[in-house]
């Protein structure tokens, strides 16, 4: 244990004392090589001239080299690998497509995909519209939010597990120690194995990402709903509205574009949607989803990069109007910084 | 909000109930966690964690010493001893000889087993059973009862979980991963935002747009080359292909474009006027950005930085990819994965290590909730 702890922090002040010593040294030998200072008045505006040429480089030099080989490159060879068997040896032109298209994990994936993409983002955006205005209302509210909040900072592994716990499942005439199976049996129903209830399980797996990211809608809706200019409320309070008309023909209209982002900001993440799948269920049971099918093929008997990378395209072709919408959007509202 | 502020008591009944069912709901699932990883391991499975602190009972069968363990006493054959025999103490409530009534008797009583035989077991569990004639064979008698203990907290599982079950050491991995994971991507992009905010070169414009573009790509396109990659640069040079080096990379790349638009939009924002007196007397931009920028944004690099470590430490599937599973190198959440197939039964140890894996973002977010919000608001276009 003493030993791991040395050598983490031996590597901690490695890793980041070179970044720093990268960019403290880096800037002063463009000084040592073209100085200007103790130099003469031309030659001094000469290297100054110099330095304005080279030092813009040294700033963004590495995160252009980082992002070229961790993003840039990435993408054009998982486009490549697509074409490509599974060593990513030999040219099959779309045949890892029309696998894809017939394979019945990867339907199912599509399925649950679509799923996911129906429940989860209305449910967050829902219940997190709900929340913020109803915590608005009173004088604990502050509380409320940070303990609906709080799950945002669980990881998906964590929250899976805080969740199988609740869903466990212990044979009939047992003690039920999963807090569902127990008020199932209170009120007399049958114990259930829920994650090995196809098609069912998948609703039992969402409720984990709702579960985390109510909270996200919550904050991000609460903040727009404090824009709201007040005189438009009292205009309506006098003009004899109850709250629920309040809340849907003048609350709900100008928070729109920020419901929007909240929406759309979900639905890339449920795309994305690894850990929960994997922990839980791996894909049994009818749970499977793209990006865990991905993970499964990267490994899967060695490895079939070819289909990994398909998968990968798939994700991102689907991923990426709806992000570029979201940061428009977004550049809109910030004001297009 | 005043104005829609609900106007009857009811009305204003039903918020408060409202909000506080849904915090309700939203709380329980931690705190069962938290209440069991702090429970006995027999207790966890012998009642819902929502009874822990009921007394946890259940019926219990055990055999009685055979014929060769009794005494004579006033002219009749007793044996005597103690259920539980050395183990632990519970309170038997009541007892009895046939599995169809096994709580026939109340502790303390004694029972009549016919021929004169009778048999009493007490609340403590000691028991006396007698009979007019001697005992034969070599079976005892049997026994069942229904006990209760008392509820049990212990730290227990905490000790065996980060000493035996590996937490310990890749609760250290995971911080070993975070922290440089963290500064790296802010020392970064902090000078690549302000390179792009405020100094001028050829072609900025384009590396702006194409850092926006990278923000679209979801991870998964990078997983399958980078893997290769490192596993090429592995046979290559003869080193291992999964190091901390490299996942810190990974880290920072998937980071970069996030945290250069995010820095840049702020940095971008700062007053101009600052900047130029400070190059009127002389300084260059290296000293502007360490003396002026870098203190002005602190904020925004505190978000980006609770937003980096948060999402490095719950993170699994760059972890999967990009480091090995041995203890020197598998972090909380691989191990926790890790345990919940080898370990998925075992509750206690599954409960206690996600509160130890959660424990530390639990900290992060409420002494830093403010600029999390922050980063929160800004960050609703984060790629990753």
């Amino acid at each position: 244990m003493a030993a791991q702890i040395f050598s983490a922090i031996f590597v901690i002040i490695i890793g980041v004392g070179g970044c720093v010593a990268y960019f403290w040294g880096a800037n002063k030998l463009l000084d040592l090589i073209f100085p200007s200072r103790g130099v003469s008045g031309s030659a001094a505006v000469d290297n100054l001239r110099r330095q304005g040429l080279v030092r813009p480089w040294l700033f963004v030099g590495p995160a252009m080299i980082i992002l070229t080989i961790y993003l840039i490159y990435p993408v054009i060879e998982t486009l490549r690998l697509s074409f490509l068997d599974r060593g990513g040896e030999h040219f099959v032109g779309l045949a890892n497509y029309q696998w894809a298209f017939g394979d019945h994990d990867f339907r199912n994936s599509i399925f649950n995909n679509i799923l996911w993409l129906a429940v989860v983002p209305a449910a967050c955006t829902f219940l997190g519209l709900i929340i913020a205005v109803l915590t608005d209302k009173i004088w604990w509210g502050t509380i409320a939010k940070s303990l609906i909040f709080l799950p945002l900072a669980i990881s998906f592994v964590g929250a899976s597990v805080i969740w199988k716990f609740i869903y466990e499942y212990r044979g009939e005439g047992q003690v039920q120690i999963g807090l569902l199976n127990a008020i199932i049996q209170y009120f007399g129903g049958q114990p259930q194995v829920w994650i090995s209830l196809p098609f069912w399980n998948n609703f039992f797996l969402m409720v984990i990402l709702i579960w985390i990211q109510t909270g996200f809608a919550m904050v991000i809706l609460s903040s727009a709903l404090r824009g709201i200019p007040e005189e438009t409320l009292e205009a309506a309070v006098i003009d004899g509205a109850n709250p629920f008309q309040i809340f849907w023909k003048i609350m709900v209209p100008q928070i729109w574009g920020t419901i929007a982002v909240v929406w759309t900001t979900i639905t890339i993440l449920v795309l994305k949607v690894f850990d929960i799948v994997l922990t839980m269920t791996n894909g049994q049971w009818n749970s499977q989803v793209l990006a865990n099918l991905m993970f499964d093929w990267m490994f899967r008997g060695g490895g079939d990069f070819g289909r990994g990378a398909t998968i990968a395209i798939i994700i991102m072709i689907a991923v990426i109007p709806i992000m570029v919408w979201n940061i428009r959007q977004a550049n809109k509202e910030t004001g297009g910084h | 909000m005043a104005a829609t502020r609900g106007k009857s008591f009811v009305g204003r009944f039903g918020v408060h109930l409202a909000v506080l069912i849904f915090v309700v709901i939203w709380t329980i699932p931690t705190l069962g966690i938290l209440v069991s990883s702090l429970r006995d391991k027999d207790q966890i499975i012998a009642s819902g964690w929502w009874n822990s602190f009921a007394s946890s009972s259940q019926t219990e069968a055990g055999r009685l010493p055979a014929a060769s363990a009794q005494t004579q006493k006033d002219g009749k054959y007793v044996i005597e001893g103690n259920v539980f025999g050395d183990g632990a103490k519970r309170a038997i409530s009541a007892f009895g000889t046939k599995a169809a009534a096994p709580t026939q008797y109340k502790a303390g009583t004694a029972a009549d087993l016919g021929d004169g035989v009778s048999l009493q077991v007490n609340a403590d569990g000691t028991f006396v059973l007698s009979s007019p004639k001697a005992f034969e064979g070599d079976r005892g008698q049997r026994v069942y009862y229904a006990s209760s203990a008392p509820p049990k907290f212990t730290t227990e599982n905490y000790e065996n979980v980060l000493l035996s079950q590996g937490i310990g050491r890749s609760f250290m991995n995971s911080l070993t991963v975070t922290i440089p994971a963290t500064v790296i991507p802010i020392l970064i992009a902090a000078f690549a935002a302000y390179a792009l905010a405020w100094m001028r070169f050829p072609g900025r414009a384009l590396l702006i747009a194409v850092i926006i573009g990278l923000l679209v790509v979801p991870l998964q396109m990078s997983l399958i080359p980078l893997l290769k990659l490192y596993n090429g640069v592995g046979t290559f040079f003869g080193v291992p292909s999964k190091t901390y080096l490299g996942i810190w990379l990974a880290h920072t790349g998937f980071g970069l474009p996030f945290a250069i638009y995010l820095l840049r939009s702020y940095i971008a924002g700062l007053p101009r006027e600052i900047m130029e007196s400070a190059r009127i007397d002389g300084a260059s931009d290296f000293e502007i950005f360490v003396k002026i920028v870098l203190p002005l944004s602190f904020p925004v690099l505190a978000s980006f930085a609770i937003f980096q470590f948060l999402w490095v430490w719950n993170d699994l599937l760059v972890a999967m990819v990009f480091l090995g599973t041995a203890p020197d190198q598998i972090v909380l959440t691989a191990q926790l994965n890790a345990l919940l197939g080898s370990r998925g039964g075992n509750w206690e140890i599954l409960t206690t290590s996600a509160f130890i894996t959660i424990i530390v973002p639990l900290i992060v977010f409420f002494s830093l909730q403010r600029y999390f919000v922050r980063g929160l608001l800004a960050g609703s276009v984060k790629g990753g």
